[in-house]
């Protein structure tokens, strides 16, 4: 097996499989686990009506994100405020409940510690490079930035690992994004990967690893990589990664629950082995061109309906298959948008800068550098920043940062998943647009009726400044 | 789980590409910490529009529903599944599936048909005169009044769960000793790898 030149992937794949079915189903070791409270209650009362305890739960962490609001959670007194919504008290309470009854480390929504599970993983050192990572989540992918094996899972299978530490898993085959030459100014990671997903579509990755390949990603810090990864879902792929390098182990040294002293010295050791070998297949091969990248925008209800910021909105007979022109007529509709309109014209109200997408100090950095000394446009009802961790958003203040968002206009919020995904009071209106750092624009995804544009920070910022969706560059 | 053999019914002609799962369940309905009533909340934003087809009573308690490519993308929710099994689905034919939704179908006792999207049309006229279709998950047949016929492939540890109704985690847990001997192997030779938040 070692002769024959493998992917990252691969390698990954073939460290975790502790037996093959004869239908070729793997049973695949699982090394670390998020849960968060949406996703894990029902898995938890599994467990217990079986009477199955958790096989290893020093593997597993628990954090709440989804549900909890953004707004102070300590009263002047220093008590914790009580959550409104008796449903999301429920849920959050189970989870607080569960996780000690299990024996699993619990990060309390008070914590500094707290924040969303994907920003949460990497900066504890919890998320390695190697590793297989799962989580209730989608955007689990997020932490193949490190060079980790990292997807999402459904409840049963969150199960599954608590009782198993395994999966059953099917190989997906191994795919390639490899991105040539180098991005323009004002071009960020978020850019990059929505014109991804807007070229080979939202199932242009299905069934597939995405390996992303090219020096524009050795170029990237381990945040942007993070971002990258992250989205790969919105383009079907099970999981995308990232082969880890000295960046990546430079940004890991040092954190909490990484590994220390010796342990440390041969955990890099083998973290340098993994990269796809010389001559290794993949099934699929994607190569973008990083000179055609600019800052993007999306104008529909699916995250590949992706126009640059120059661009306009489609008209729905331009596309070529007729499932594409019924699906872009209806989101058209829905987005209330008029086929021919320049993006540049399409006004906002609301502004959104978070997510496990872009709630990193970085992303709050790129906002912060277009906001400072900048203020909203009076037409933006409603801009928020919500960073994606108390160690975030900590450190953004020591960098002023809060001020700058203030002063332009933001309300500066408590960690969360927040307007991301409507489940938590962060909302935005029916009928309302948002240009937003998140990663999905579905129908009603921030709420009954309203309508998302995805975007990079730097333009959330532009956006919010301009009162209309806007081309950072050109801000001046 | 409920076992699947075959099924037989009425069609739901929904036909749109891309349906994700904030579609089939929006996260107003995720705060529930039981698997029950998710029905109610099913395609709730479609469900808004006049004349669509989930209360056309031509489809009521339709047990198979035909999407278009991508079904299922997006969010890893299992509410989807449960959501869709509470509405009576139990089949769902598609020209393609988002991987971790149809791992959850399959994990509630929902079949996920994968065939070509001319098939699919196919199904959905046939659907839309309200005749039935029969799903044999043993013969991995799809087959209409009108003498079509289908064939679909499937992964054959998914048919095996299937058709008789089996529980994974009591599958694995029955694993443990092969389990536990890797894991003891890794704490040998990677120790770091073990350690997870004891560190």
């Amino acid at each position: 097996m070692a002769s024959r030149p493998r992917t990252l992937y691969e390698k990954i794949w073939d460290a975790h499989v502790v037996e093959t079915r004869e239908d070729g189903t793997a049973l695949v070791y699982i090394d670390r686990h998020l849960v968060h409270e949406v996703t894990s209650p029902q898995a938890f009362e599994a467990l217990r009506l079986a009477g199955r305890p958790v096989r290893r739960p020093e593997l597993t962490l628990a954090v709440p994100d989804h549900n909890l609001p953004t707004t102070p959670r300590l009263d002047a007194g220093g008590r914790p405020v009580p959550i409104a919504d008796p449903e999301s008290a429920a849920q959050l309470a189970a989870l607080e409940a569960n996780a000690p009854a299990f024996g699993i480390r619990y990060i309390p929504a008070t914590a500094r510690e707290q924040g969303i599970v994907h920003v949460v993983g990497p900066e504890q050192g919890f998320s390695l490079p190697g590793t297989t990572i799962v989580c209730g989540d989608s955007h689990t992918a997020c932490h193949g930035g490190l060079g980790a094996l990292a997807f999402g899972i459904g409840t049963s299978e969150v199960e599954h690992v608590l009782a198993t530490q395994t999966l059953l898993l099917q190989q997906s085959k191994p795919m390639e994004v490899r991105v040539e030459g180098d991005l323009g100014p004002g071009v960020s990671a978020k850019d990059l990967i929505l014109h991804i997903i807007g070229k080979i579509g939202a199932a242009g990755g299905s069934g597939y690893v995405i390996e992303y390949r090219g020096r524009v990603f050795e170029a990237m810090t381990v945040e942007e990589r993070l971002t990258v990864c992250n989205m790969s879902i919105e383009a079907g792929a099970r999981a995308g990664l990232i082969a880890p390098d000295d960046v990546t182990f430079a940004y890991l040294k040092g954190r909490p629950m990484a590994p220390q002293g010796a342990e440390w010295d041969a955990a890099v050791a083998y973290w340098r082995t993994l990269h796809s070998d010389e001559g290794a297949v993949f099934a699929k091969s994607v190569v973008i061109d990083a000179a055609q990248v600019e800052p993007s925008v999306t104008w529909g209800t699916s995250p590949e309906d992706v126009v640059p910021i120059g661009g306009r909105v489609p008209h729905p007979e331009d596309f070529a298959d007729e499932s594409k022109r019924v699906a872009a007529r209806k989101s058209l509709d829905y987005m209330g948008l008029t086929p021919g309109t320049p993006m540049t014209e399409v006004p906002i109200e609301n502004v959104f800068i978070g997510s496990c997408t872009n709630s990193r100090i970085e992303d709050l950095r790129a906002a912060a550098a277009v906001l400072k000394g900048r203020r909203k446009a009076d037409n933006v009802r409603w801009a928020i920043v919500v960073p994606g961790s108390g160690l975030v958003k900590a450190m953004a203040e020591d960098e002023g940062l809060d001020k700058v968002f203030i002063e332009a206009g933001f309300e500066w919020r408590e960690p969360g998943c927040s307007a991301c995904l409507g489940m938590n009071p962060d909302k935005v209106p029916p009928g309302e647009r948002c240009a937003s750092t998140s990663n999905r624009n579905f129908v009603g995804r921030q709420g009954p009726g309203a309508r998302t544009h995805l975007v990079s920070p730097a333009m959330a910022a532009a956006a919010a400044v301009a009162g209309r969706l806007a081309d950072v560059r050109q801000l001046g | 789980m409920q076992p699947l053999t075959s099924v037989e019914g009425r069609a739901i002609p929904l036909g749109l590409k891309n349906v994700d799962t904030d579609i089939i369940i929006p996260a107003k309905w995720l705060k529930t910490i039981s698997r029950e009533g998710l029905g109610a909340g099913a395609f709730e934003s479609l469900r808004a529009e006049p004349g669509n087809v989930f209360d056309d009573p031509a489809y009521k308690g339709a047990p198979i529903l035909i999407a278009g490519d991508n079904y299922g993308c997006g969010s890893s929710r299992e509410h989807a599944a449960w959501a869709m099994l509470d509405l009576g689905i139990r089949v769902v034919i598609a020209p393609s599936f988002s991987d971790i939704h149809s791992g959850n179908a399959v994990k509630n006792g929902i079949l996920p048909v994968v065939l070509p999207q001319d098939a699919v049309d196919r199904l959905l006229e046939v659907a839309r005169e309200g005749q039935p279709i029969t799903v044999d998950l043993e013969s991995q047949t799809v087959t209409t009044p009108y003498q079509d016929r289908f064939t679909f492939d499937i992964d054959p540890f998914r048919k095996h769960c299937l058709l008789n109704g089996l529980d994974e985690v009591g599958l694995t847990m029955a694993r443990g000793e092969a389990i536990g001997g890797f894991e003891a192997q890794r704490a040998a030779a990677q120790p770091w790898l073990m350690r997870g938040t004891s560190i």
